[in-house]
């Protein structure tokens, strides 16, 4: 085990679409399983990362939790990559960007039709939103892009495999789709 | 003997008032653009056909071809100018092509596919644009608006019209309409105008047509820009 490559991934402000996408690799799961073990993840339940080859970030940057955690990822990860559209420009979070906050939040807790018991979540448990949704290259050092409204599993095959085997990764005309 | 230039190396043969972009294209080799449309006066906005003449930049939709020009095109260095204007126009607008009725169809998506932009380097603007639904057949989003003035110049010299102008400066630059309300629905727009249907993102969009084909089935899902601009002489993408 202690040679795999270790790979990290973590959903920010996104709908788990692309992790979805991922295990869209079918069978080839099993393949890949032979050459990277997971480290924090959906998939394996850990909660905090460590010292890992490649991190995958699905989603954008919407609250102060998002930027602890992709400051954590980028801190641990040698590769770090933004997948999916909402990671490179904020995707669907980003379009409350044009409403201000306190509107957002009137609408969903306060004055929204069938609002029982209207208040404001203030819970300190509870991670502040950040007045705009970003991209996370605005955050932190992104070295790679994966885009897709998710990128298909062959998106995610073909980049892993190019640099599991120490190719430069390179996506032809057909895998590079932004919807 | 016809005159001649030379893109990257090749000979191309131009006739007296042709611009580098038409001897080009007549020559089947693609310079990628946004703004031009080989009906209409060139506009030079965009700067996407920037080639490099006798060893400087210019815009090849307006510049002239000469007898002995050495022009390159296909550079790696051009290729990277142009993926950074590329990078610009997305992130100066609102481009989110997942929620956007034109997305295959986008030469500006296309563009960028072409020049295998994965990202959009830049900070966003995330800029607050309205959209204007009055029309009862034809639907702005100036969300997607990246200023070309094809609709402007579509309008005015084919349909015989004036219905479009761009308007501001910087940030505030928008398109505006021929009417006294500012509203699309008091123009004389009529959405079999080729003005309605020549825009090259989704800022121009006529209701009710926009999932006819389905996403994955549209032009530029399985064909590249270049190809299509070539093979096509009636520009009209996205229908």
């Amino acid at each position: 085990m202690a040679n795999k490559i270790r790979v990290a991934t973590t959903s920010l402000a996104g709908c788990f679409g692309c992790h979805m996408s991922f295990l869209d690799l079918d069978e080839r799961l099993v393949q890949l399983a032979e050459l990277v073990e997971f480290d924090r993840s959906p998939i394996t339940d850990i909660e905090h990362c460590t010292d890992c080859d490649i991190g995958l970030i699905e989603g954008g940057v919407c609250n102060s939790e998002n930027v602890h955690t992709l400051r954590e990822f980028r801190k641990n990860c040698k590769i770090l990559v933004a997948v999916g559209a909402c990671a490179i420009n904020g995707g669907l979070p980003a379009m409350r960007n044009f409403i201000p906050l306190e509107e957002c939040l009137s609408e969903a807790y306060l004055d929204g039709i069938g609002v029982e018991n209207p208040q404001i979540p203030s819970d300190v448990e509870l991670p502040l939103l950040l007045d705009k949704v970003r991209p996370i290259h605005e955050v932190v050092k992104i070295d790679y892009y994966l885009p897709g409204c998710p990128p298909s599993a062959d998106v995610f095959w073909k980049f892993l495999t190019d640099l599991l085997a120490g190719r430069e990764p390179e996506l032809d005309y057909e895998l590079v789709h932004y919807d | 003997m016809s005159k001649t230039i030379t893109i990257d190396g090749k000979t191309i043969p131009f006739e007296d008032g042709q611009t580098i972009m038409e001897a080009a294209t007549a020559a089947d080799v693609y310079i990628p653009h946004l703004c031009h449309h080989p009906e209409f006066t060139p506009h030079g906005s965009c700067k996407l056909c920037t080639v490099k003449v006798n060893g400087r930049n210019c815009s090849a939709c307006t510049f002239p071809a000469a007898e002995g020009q050495d022009v390159l095109n296909n550079t790696q260095e051009l290729i990277d100018d142009r993926r950074k204007i590329t990078q610009m126009l997305f992130v100066e607008g609102n481009h989110f092509c997942p929620s956007c009725e034109k997305t295959g169809n986008c030469q500006l998506q296309a563009v960028a596919y072409h020049l295998n932009m994965l990202d959009d380097h830049f900070p966003l603007f995330y800029p607050n644009r309205e959209m204007d639904a009055s029309h009862p057949d034809v639907l702005i989003d100036h969300n997607r608006c990246i200023f070309c003035a094809l609709c402007v110049r579509a309008s005015q010299q084919h349909d015989g019209k004036n219905v479009f102008a761009i308007s501001g400066r910087g940030i505030n630059k928008h398109l505006i309409f021929n009417a006294e309300s500012g509203q699309l629905k008091d123009t004389d727009l009529d959405k079999n105008d080729k003005a309605a249907h020549i825009c090259p993102t989704g800022a121009i969009l006529i209701k009710r047509t926009g999932y006819q084909v389905p996403i994955g089935q549209r032009i530029y899902d399985h064909h590249e820009i270049d190809e299509v601009s070539l093979a096509t002489t009636e520009h009209q993408h996205g229908e």
